[in-house]
């Protein structure tokens, strides 16, 4: 530990704190612009100069290392003026447009220049504007309220790996551009209108469209992939006007993928907001009654082999289990899974399909294996933890897979499931990184679970047992799941043997779909439920459409690929007829004569406690004993590892709804075409 | 004021010379072989050299694809740097000092000359579009000012009549020998104190 | 007066060749081999008692700056030296003299501190408009390597030094140490935060000094005739000979080795044949370079060059560089221009250099036309104030003290404008 003086108090602060975190310690409040706790350090706005004994000049206290019997001064009067000083030369060139700026309301520099300001202005010369510059379809520019504190492009380079950001020129012809201003090559690349502590980047999608005081927040859990980022969900009246992220150390930190935070416009397209029943071959708009009553009319004899249930990606634990107890007492049917494609679940221990080593632990790792996954596209915020790895210890990546940009230097070893015999045979290059590795990672995606995905899971147990590395200390086995509802739907057993076999023969009478975007169904004779929030290719097909709720308007459970259970709130309602999920169950069980007794969500999750107690632990990883871990001899295959390929802005149904997704991809599209905008 | 000027007209593909590959990888070895990065000030020199006395995009994307660096950064070089032109000049590219040591000594009669005798405009070409010029910050050769820079020469201790005859001699070719126009060799004074010559 | 047989740059005026063979018969690479045999701590120690500053424009002691470097050499992390000869101060062109006229003066100085602070790779950084000195130093290097006098075995000591010129290309900025070692990175020429100092993490991280082009020069003579000698010109620390540039409203601009601590008024009468006009037609004086506060005729009439008295005087020695103006020069628009290079010198990392040198320089324009109230001066000398210490180099500094030193001396005059231009209006 480190001590020293700040404005007469004596601190303690541990070895590596700067003189800033010293000063924060001790209660002082330090003002910065450039300065971001998750990005190196550049010292270039001069906001936070503090008073340091033996110094002649103020210091930055940013980039100074606290050491030993420091004296530091937060509140003298050359601290005031220095910070005074800062702020007018911040100001004499930013434009006074703030009551058309979307950063108004949050704007650090309106914030601290009411604080440490003067409050009149000395400037009466011109100021420099500055033209825009175009950085793709979320990043909206207004460059002249630009103050150069380079956090966008440090986020860039380092934090999302795309050293697509720079200034060019000098002095105050210094401008911040993307090279020939293309659109930033991220999936991360909104992140930077967050950092940005003034509104030279803003949101375009969310350009104009509300003030900040005028929205109602909600702290929620995101469900465009399987990492749980945590998010807030902002409305204005029924609307969701954005989607921010929310900090969470062992998540998703400060960020969010580009669709986590603007799949939302999706929310407000493409809804089933009334039911449907299928009338002359053409799906008409209906009461809840009438749709009810169609249901009975067509399945009420329906009972066990006939009667399928598929869960979709969106769905939250509480509707599973209401659906599962739905199929059970009225069709004593048990046929329920969340496996839309093929997809190898060994549920035997939890360690064989959760993301085992942690995200947060990521970055221990000094070795990091991708089986069949690009978790670029699959988890955006995955892949930063891995970045991190490389970053803090030059972490070697492998690839078993197709090749692809990562963000890091990776080697691609191979596109066949010999890759991984032969590290089982102490052979190969992988191999040999794996002798001297202390941290091995593995991380197995869907694509790779889907032809002999037991081989895999089981070879590498192998591989990492005999490394030590698949016990309570360091656990190397992770599954990396694409899906908000997966993890979920395993603890509350949704799976069946050969599900999507048995779905597609002609003894299937009824199917219901949950949410069930993805499955591949051929229409013959049977009766198809569809149930959900959006107007996909599986509700078209679909003889009854019973609207539901999206992940916005409910309260529920989602538990990401580490097997961390959290709770999403309802930040709005569901439009116009449209009901949350348990609900519809309920109601229906009722119509069945089979009443699912539970009339709040409250004792909806009591039950579901009751049954299943893994979801009573928030926020908390299962902790894992390895004595009953099995590990099977799995006879080699020489299938292809094929990655699926991801759609990443499309990759779920609200996300294909939305206009925004729509021209990221397209902006994809142009840039992989021409490697330009132009 | 504003930054640089870069051309709209942009050639579609740049290739260093054999030449100059040649030259690229000695400059390389002037650097340990994981910072190859280092060489990318000499490799926009010599790609300014061989193109016509300016850096189009396509070298950018060039030296970035030699170096592995983003293009960015190699853009942030190219336009960080004065000596740096991201659009055409005159084949004689004519750079007047006009820093406070010039301006004492008069380079503000050399910039009208330049007017006269180049172009109206700072950075235009002259009618025949052999030259511009460009008024730039302080050379280091203040003792012989007023001074201006051709290319890659200094012509030093001018006036009115010695550069007159510099501009002429741009417009047959003949440009006079470069360095002081009173004929000095260095920096030394005109009465000699010290270290007299024997 | 220095005499002929104390000054180190012999060929200061380009009398003889440059050729080693020249230089050697000057002097140069003379018992190199036995100076390396005596060690670096005697290197060092001598180089201290020489009492040496940096000639470059700070004036940091040499010696001390060489025991900055790690003694010991990690594996894989070489030390490295750097010359800087980015020589861009306005009035400053010393450094481009000894380049063209005593390369080799500049080459055994590189072997003996890379030898001294454990560097095999030596980069001297010269601004890219020198391009033709450039050539005429890579010449003077490839026949000190031809002769074994540096590379591999250099002179014969076992000690190994490749010596590499790397080009600028029009960054003031880049003579700033950290910037310097920026742009040989291959970034833009931004200066780097310190702490750390680049003695520890400087050039690819490694162990780094960086030294300017005279201070580096003038070592092998040093340790030749010895520290004391050095020490013997001047006053306490402020010893030695110097090179200082004349230039501006005098007879005779020119280079000149002088002592140490010379009079002012008898660096211009004696050697630039004195202010055009005579001495009473004298305005100013900018003592070193344009980062110093200009000094008025008074101070000028008695002040000794040297780096403490010209601190006395609220200026400083800099780079030597002597800009001479005389009455007939609009002292306003002298420093306007200033602050114009200063304001198109600025690299734009800091706030307040990156704003603050375009307003100086506007509002000196506006008092330059009489545009501006009295009141802004003041806020002129704020703007100043605000910028000065406030940066992460010395730049800020730079382009402020200029501005402060004319303020200083010459608010009557401005004063005066300004009134004179609102009374014609009103």
């Amino acid at each position: 530990m480190i001590k020293l003086k700040v404005d007469g108090v004596e601190i303690e602060v541990p070895q590596g704190a700067t003189v800033l975190q010293a000063c924060e310690i001790a209660g002082k409040e330090i003002p910065r612009f450039c300065y971001h706790e998750r990005l190196s350090i550049a010292g270039n706005c001069r906001m936070c100069l503090v008073e340091m004994d033996k110094s002649a000049k103020p210091v930055a206290s940013c980039a100074m290392p606290a050491a030993n019997g420091q004296v530091i001064y937060t509140n003298t009067e050359l601290v005031k003026k220095a910070r005074e000083g800062v702020m007018e030369f911040l100001l004499i060139n930013h434009p006074l447009d703030c009551p058309i700026c979307d950063q108004g309301g949050e704007c650090d520099l309106q914030d601290q220049s009411m604080k440490y300001g003067v409050d009149k202005s000395r400037y009466q010369l011109n100021k420099r504007s500055v033209k825009e510059k175009y950085m793709g379809p979320l990043i909206k520019t207004v460059m002249t309220r630009c103050i150069h504190c380079t956090r966008c492009i440090r986020f860039a380079s380092e934090v999302a790996g795309v050293p697509d950001l720079g200034t060019t020129g000098r002095g105050e012809n210094m401008e911040i551009t993307t090279y020939l201003e293309k659109t930033l090559d991220s999936e991360l690349s909104a992140n930077v209108i967050d950092l940005c502590p003034v509104g030279a980047l803003t949101s375009k999608p969310y350009a104009f469209e509300a003030r900040p005081w005028e929205l109602t927040k909600t702290e929620s859990i995101d469900v465009m992939d399987a990492v749980g980022s945590n998010i807030r969900v902002d409305t204005k009246g029924w609307e969701v006007k954005r989607v921010l992220p929310r900090l969470n150390e062992e998540i998703n930190e400060e960020w969010i993928s580009d669709k986590t935070r603007y799949a939302c416009d999706g929310l407000s397209k493409n809804r089933i907001d009334k039911p449907y029943i299928k009338v002359n071959e053409k799906l008409e708009a209906c009461s809840w009654e009438q749709a009810f009553d169609f249901i009975i009319k067509n399945t009420k004899d329906l009972s066990g082999d006939k009667v399928f249930g598929v869960v979709g990606d969106l769905i939250d634990a509480e509707s599973m289990y209401m659906f599962q107890k739905f199929l059970n007492t009225s069709f004593k049917s048990n046929n329920i899974d969340f496996r839309q494609t093929n997809l190898f679940i060994n549920p035997s221990h939890k360690a064989n399909y959760l993301f085992n080593t942690t995200l947060a632990r990521l970055p221990e790792a000094d070795l990091v294996v991708l089986v069949g996954s690009n978790p670029r596209l699959e988890a955006p915020i995955v892949n930063i933890w891995i970045r991190k790895a490389y970053l803090a210890r030059k972490t070697k990546v492998y690839s078993i897979g197709d090749n692809f940009d990562l963000t890091y230097p990776h080697e691609n070893v191979g596109i066949t499931h010999s890759a991984i015999a032969e590290i089982l045979n102490k052979k190969g290059k992988i191999y040999e990184s794996l002798k001297t590795s202390k941290k091995p990672v593995f991380i197995i995606g869907e694509s790779a679970l889907s032809a002999n995905g037991e081989y895999i899971l089981e070879t590498i147990k192998k591989i990492l047992k005999e490394s030590n590395s698949l016990n309570e200390n360091w656990n190397g086995l992770n599954i990396l799941h694409q899906k908000a509802s997966s993890v979920g739907a395993i603890y509350l057993n949704l799976m069946k043997e050969n599900f999507l076999e048995k779905l597609n023969d002609d003894n299937n009478k009824l199917v219901y779909l949950l949410g069930a975007d993805h499955v591949k169904l051929s229409k013959k004779n049977q009766f198809i439920i569809y149930q959900g929030s959006h107007g996909g290719l599986n509700s078209k097909i679909a003889d009854v459409v019973l609207p539901g709720a999206a992940y916005t308007e409910k309260k529920g459970i989602y538990v990401n690929t580490e097997g961390r259970v959290q709770s999403a709130n309802k930040a709005t309602f569901p439009p116009g007829d449209a009901k949350e999920d348990w609900k519809i169950f309920r109601a229906l069980s009722e119509k069945f004569n089979n009443l699912i007794d539970i009339n709040t969500h409250e004792i909806l999750r009591e039950n579901l406690f009751k049954d299943f107690p893994i979801f009573k632990n928030f926020n908390e990883i299962p902790q894992l004993t390895y004595e009953n871990l099995e590990i099977k001899n799995i006879n080699a295959s020489n299938n292809n590892i094929k990655i699926n390929e991801i759609d990443f802005y499309f990759s779920n149904i609200i996300a294909a709804s939305s206009k925004t997704m729509n021209e990221c991809k397209i902006a994809k599209q142009v840039l992989l075409k021409t490697g330009t905008d132009n | 004021m504003s930054g640089k000027h870069v051309e709209k007209n942009q050639p579609t593909s740049f290739e260093f010379n054999s030449v100059n590959l040649e030259k690229i990888n000695k400059i390389l070895k002037k650097y340990p072989s994981e910072r190859k990065k280092s060489a990318v000030m000499p490799l926009l020199d010599i790609a300014q050299r061989q193109h016509d006395n300016w850096i189009p995009y396509a070298a950018i994307k060039k030296i970035a694809e030699i170096l592995e660096m983003p293009h960015i950064k190699v853009y942030e070089v190219a336009t960080f740097y004065s000596m740096y032109n991201l659009a055409p000049v005159g084949k004689y590219f004519v750079q007047v000092c006009t820093t406070t040591p010039c301006m004492l000594r008069g380079s503000e009669k050399i910039v009208k000359l330049c007017k006269k005798y180049i172009s109206e405009k700072e950075g235009q070409l002259s009618s025949d579009n052999k030259a511009s010029w460009v008024e730039v910050e302080c050379l280091g050769a203040c003792v012989s000012a007023p001074m201006m820079q051709i290319n890659d020469d200094f012509f030093e201790d001018l006036n009115e009549e010695t550069a007159i005859k510099i501009f002429e001699g741009i417009k047959s070719d003949q440009l006079p020998k470069f360095g002081s126009q009173k004929g000095r060799i260095g920096f030394e004074p005109n009465k000699r104190l010290t270290l007299v010559k024997n | 007066m220095l005499q002929d047989k104390d000054r180190i740059f012999t060929n200061l005026y380009g009398d003889f060749g440059r050729d080693i063979v020249s230089a050697k018969s000057r002097g140069d690479w003379k018992d190199t081999a036995a100076l390396i045999a005596k060690g670096k701590d005697w290197i060092i120690n001598e180089v201290k008692l020489s009492e040496l500053r940096g000639r470059g424009g700070a004036g940091f002691p040499t010696g001390m700056k060489w025991s900055f470097a790690p003694k010991e050499i990690k594996p894989g992390r070489p030390h490295y030296l750097i010359i800087n000869a980015d020589e861009s101060e306005p009035g400053t062109c010393k450094d481009r003299d000894i380049i063209r006229f005593e390369p080799q003066k500049l080459i055994e100085g590189c072997l003996i501190a890379s030898y001294a602070i454990g560097a095999n790779t030596c980069y001297i950084y010269i601004r890219g408009e020198y391009f033709n000195e450039s050539k005429i130093l890579q010449e003077a290097i490839n026949e000190a390597y031809k002769e074994g006098l540096i590379g591999k075995n250099a002179c014969g000591t076992g000690f190994d030094l490749d010596i590499h010129i790397h080009l600028g290309a029009g960054a003031y900025i880049c003579g700033e140490e950290t910037a310097l070692i920026e742009s040989i990175e291959g970034n833009k020429g931004q200066p780097r935060l310190k702490p750390p100092f680049p003695a520890l993490v400087g050039l690819y991280g490694c162990p780094t000094i960086v030294n300017n082009v005279e201070t580096i020069a003038v070592v092998p003579t040093i340790l030749k005739r010895g520290g004391k000698w050095f020490a013997s010109f001047g006053r306490a620390k402020n010893t030695g000979t110097k090179i200082f540039c004349i230039s501006g409203n005098v007879n005779n601009p020119c280079n000149v080795e002088e002592e140490m601590g010379i009079p002012l008024k008898e660096l211009i009468e004696k050697h630039a044949g004195g202010v055009v006009g005579g001495w009473e037609n004298l305005q100013a004086v900018i003592p070193g370079g344009s980062s110093m506060p200009v000094l008025s005729k008074k101070i000028c009439d008695t002040i000794k060059m040297d780096f403490d008295s010209l601190v006395e005087v609220q200026s400083g020695l800099g780079t030597a560089g002597v800009v001479v103006i005389d009455k007939s020069q609009d002292i306003v628009k002298c420093f306007a221009r200033i602050a114009r290079f200063y304001k198109h010198e600025s690299c734009g990392q800091c706030t307040p250099c990156r704003e603050g040198t375009g307003w100086m320089w506007r509002m000196l324009e506006r008092i330059n036309k009489g545009d501006a109230d009295v009141q802004e001066i003041d806020m002129l000398m704020d703007v100043t104030k605000q910028i000065e210490g406030h940066t992460i180099c010395a730049f800020g500094e730079g382009a402020s003290w200029p501005v402060q030193g004319l303020l200083r001396h010459f608010r009557g005059e401005i004063e005066q404008r300004l009134t004179f231009k609102n009374k014609k209006i009103a």
